[in-house]
């Protein structure tokens, strides 16, 4: 057994967030280790890497017991994490990186050449494939991903734990990911993946743990195992993975966009050139890798990026460069990326939260005057229909976990009546399985009301399972739109690798 | 925008290639002025350099100092004093340089241990050395002045001799710590580390680096070349007078942002203010012109400005700079 932990019990002031956990690994066995967020598996295998100390329950290490202070600790015994947020240099390049922490010396100099060569025979034995010159900061994510696994490697790691490796990933990364997972298995390295995406479970584990509110509350073979059933162990309750949605009725177009170009903040054109109606009643998802100028799209419909050249009409009115308050009253709902930065303000209370962009109306405020039991009463109804879990109405948001600040976007957008428009990015990032369902549903059900909607997701299941129509962005421009229907996972995959037909 | 590095190497070498021409053209002009100018040009650029690359180690450590200025002024006092009651010039030196690096440490505490505003940290320094130092200097004493060492074979040198080769202690070991500093930073394992602790603490921290340690090293001795660059003030005067970096602490930031946080560069930017003040000092010794000396006195604050401004643009520093690491 390389790992073992045993009863592992963490507090933090006002949670337990590991409530007597115990968990193992064997010698090239790939675990996966499922929960919704706050689930308790980051800290377990922050636990297990050192960077807590636990409060309770024994970790060890080949059938040793071992007291870990910090991460350094864990390296020492074989054990390489690679986090969710790169711990990379940009500046520095590929061998520098892998180096830091356990350079070669040469008369008390850096040997640099030593380390190119040590990185290059490393990449070569896992079939990871990278230049060790090359700088960080130039490098795709897929391959900074690669570094990062190759530092542990080269650490001489025995467990490796990979804390959602595929969130940043296009389909075609992951499934290289998967295939160098299983390699590193097969030569003995033993594997704790966590993920949320269950299809990447059963693809690759051989077992999975799965942990709900700080415990663990199953731990099965992946043979045998089904999305439905691990759903089910990870939120307690049957989860229904398949929207269920009616085909759909479109009617006139709301939103319509011709030749669009935007640019990024550095000034480089992101969007080349965008072509695209939404039609009331109707879900368009917009699939590609991020960062191939969808964010720049969505803000420049949301009116908080300007647009260059081309125009956007909502419903027939203009609305090209009009600012995010016109673009708000012509009935457009914006559902951000970054819920953090642009969808809420963190120390404003739930309800203040939920009339951003109707404080100054009736009934919320009259003149210059807010209205604040209008405000509270308001809140009070919208807490209770998109099932915000909260103590209090008047509690600050920032405190609530991902998936309640979420739900109070959703519910501040589309409770709207005059929407005609949704617009919603990345709707489920970092929300746990049961508000995603709760986020899909409530989408479903503003397109049946006549909305349209415009559905910006890197998720492919997001994007298939919602989409009546599919539109797949590259480097810019839309190089296809397919109905939903007839589309498939693969075909879909290429596109947004740029593998299309036809794209200049 | 990125420029193809031929086309940078071009261009780098063309501008160095103009500054060599004009040297060589001012002394085919007026070999005595062009060769007073670069000599002074050398004495006025090193204690900006010094500063500089204090600053340097700083940021790429991920810690500003905005306090160079209040550590030379610090240095140069505490120096003085004990040259001063010591007779000793090399007592005045270490003892110079350990109130630089005493004031470093409060530097590191302030900024690493107390997590506190790093601009204000560096302020403290400076009002601290400021109203120290003018209080307790007592006018009329005197100091062992520093002696002047000439390179055999190559101070004989046409204008090169005279500004590079024949100096007092402090300036060579300006151009000394130009190199060290380099090659500390970009061939070593402290190097190495210490970027990665400028730019991403947490992925140092992952591997095992201390980050808080090297901080508090990392400030702590840079701040001895602060105070080197306030010692070397008082080589050039001989004595110490109130307030006398005079803005020197700051403008050597600008050369470090000049110089792009590299050691080289900070000692080309150092080159173009230290011509500035030469230049400044040479026009009004000359008093060819009838213009105010005030307006001369301008030249080196305006450059500032202007070569900030333009070089400012595109200067990137190191990511982590100004923020207190705080461990996950």
């Amino acid at each position: 057994m390389l790992i073992e932990a045993t009863g592992i019990t963490k507090r933090f002031p006002g949670v337990t967030a590991c409530d007597d956990v115990s968990a193992h690994l064997e010698k090239g066995e790939i675990l996966g280790l499922l929960g919704e967020n706050g689930a308790g598996k980051s800290t377990l295998v922050k636990v297990l890497f050192g960077l807590y100390p636990q409060d309770e329950g024994t970790v060890r290490v080949h059938g040793k017991e071992v007291t870990l202070r910090d991460s350094g600790d864990a390296i020492a015994l074989g054990i390489g994490m690679v986090h969710q947020h790169f711990q990379l240099v940009p500046t520095l390049t590929v061998a520098e990186n892998i180096i830091l922490g356990a350079e070669p010396l040469r008369r008390r100099f850096l040997d640099r050449r030593r380390a190119e060569r040590s990185v290059a025979e490393l990449s070569e034995r896992y079939g990871l494939e990278v230049d060790p010159h090359a700088l960080v900061e130039d490098l795709p994510v897929g391959i900074q991903q690669r570094v990062e696994i190759l530092k542990a490697l080269s650490r001489s790691a025995q467990i490796l734990i990979l804390d959602e490796p595929t969130a940043v990933l296009t389909p075609q990364e992951t499934d290289e990911l998967l295939k160098v997972m299983r390699g590193l298995a097969a030569s003995g390295v033993g594997i704790i993946f966590i993920t949320h995406k269950l299809r990447e479970v059963l693809a690759v584990t051989d077992r999975v743990t799965v942990m709900r509110g700080g415990r663990v509350v199953g731990d099965f073979a992946t043979e045998g195992a089904t999305q439905q059933s691990l759903a089910q162990a990870m939120v307690g309750r049957a989860v229904v993975l398949r929207v269920d949605k009616a085909p759909a009725t479109p009617g006139a177009a709301v939103l319509d966009v011709h030749a669009l170009q935007v640019r990024d903040d550095r000034g480089q054109q992101a969007v080349r050139g965008v072509d695209l109606q939404v039609r009331s009643g109707e879900i368009v998802g917009i699939a590609g890798v991020e960062g191939n100028g969808q964010r720049e799209l969505v803000e420049a419909l949301a009116g908080i990026r300007s647009v260059e050249t081309g125009s956007v009409a909502i419903t027939g009115a203009e609305a090209t460069n009009v600012g995010p308050r016109r673009i708000h009253n012509l009935g457009v709902a914006h559902i951000p990326e970054d819920r953090e930065k642009d969808g809420l303000v963190g120390v404003y209370s739930i309800a203040d939260n939920l009339v951003l962009t109707s404080y100054f109306e009736e009934p919320f405020a009259r003149r210059a005057v807010r209205r604040l039991d209008e405000v509270d009463a308001r809140a009070r109804t919208l807490v209770q229909r998109f099932d915000v879990r909260t103590p209090s109405i008047g509690t600050p948001v920032k405190s609530l976990s991902g998936g309640n600040k979420q739900k109070v976007i959703v519910a501040r957008e589309l409770s709207d009546p005059e929407n005609r428009l949704v617009i919603a990015s990345q709707p489920t990032r970092g929300v746990d399985v049961g508000s995603i369902e709760f986020v899909h549903n409530q989408l479903v059900k503003a397109r049946d009301e006549g909305m349209a909607i415009l559905l910006v997701s890197a998720e492919l299941d997001e994007i298939f399972g919602l989409a009546d129509r599919i539109a797949v962005m590259y480097e810019g421009r839309i190089v296809a739109t397919l109905d939903a229907a007839g589309a498939t996972r693969e075909q879909v995959g290429l596109l947004m690798a740029g593998g299309g037909a036809g794209t200049p | 925008m990125k420029l193809d590095p031929k086309v940078k190497r071009i261009i780098l070498w063309s501008i160095v290639a103009a500054i060599v021409l004009g040297w060589i053209l001012a002394y085919r002009w007026d070999a005595d002025q062009t060769t007073a100018v670069a000599s002074r040009t050398v004495r006025a650029a090193a204690p900006l350099l010094l500063g500089a690359l204090c600053g340097v180690i700083g940021e790429r450590t991920g810690v500003f100092n905005i306090g160079i200025e209040g550590q030379m002024l610090f240095a140069a006092f505490v120096g003085f004093m004990a040259a001063s009651y010591s007779g000793s010039l090399l007592l005045g030196i270490a003892a110079g340089v350990a109130g630089a690096m005493v004031l470093g440490l409060f530097l590191g505490w302030a900024a690493v241990t107390l997590k506190m505003d790093q601009i204000i940290a560096g302020t403290v320094i400076n009002v601290f050395a400021l109203g120290f130092t003018s209080f307790y200097y007592v006018q009329g004493r005197t100091m062992p002045s520093f002696p002047s060492w000439s390179v055999p074979g190559l101070d004989g040198l046409p204008l090169l001799g005279k500004s590079f080769f024949s100096n007092p202690p402090l300036t060579y070991l300006a151009m000394i710590a130009t190199v060290v500093v380099w090659i500390g930073l970009f061939k070593t394992r402290w190097g190495l580390r210490t970027l990665a602790v400028g730019e991403n603490p947490g992925a140092a921290d992952a591997v095992g680096v201390n980050v808080i340690f090297k901080r508090y090293v990392n400030v702590t001795i840079a701040a001895s070349l602060a105070g080197f660059a306030g010692l070397h003030l008082l080589q050039s005067a001989n004595s110490f007078d109130r307030g006398m970096t005079n803005g020197q602490g700051f403008i050597a930031l600008a050369v470090m942002i000049v110089g792009r946080w590299h050691p080289f560069g900070a000692a080309a930017g150092a080159a173009l203010f230290g011509f500035c003040i030469a230049l400044e000092a040479q026009l009004q010794f000359n008093d060819a012109l009838d213009i105010p000396p005030q307006f001369f006195g301008m030249i080196p604050y305006v450059t500032t400005i202007a070569v900030l401004a333009i070089a400012g643009i595109r200067a990137r520093p190191p990511a982590a700079g100004g923020h207190p690491f705080e461990k996950e």
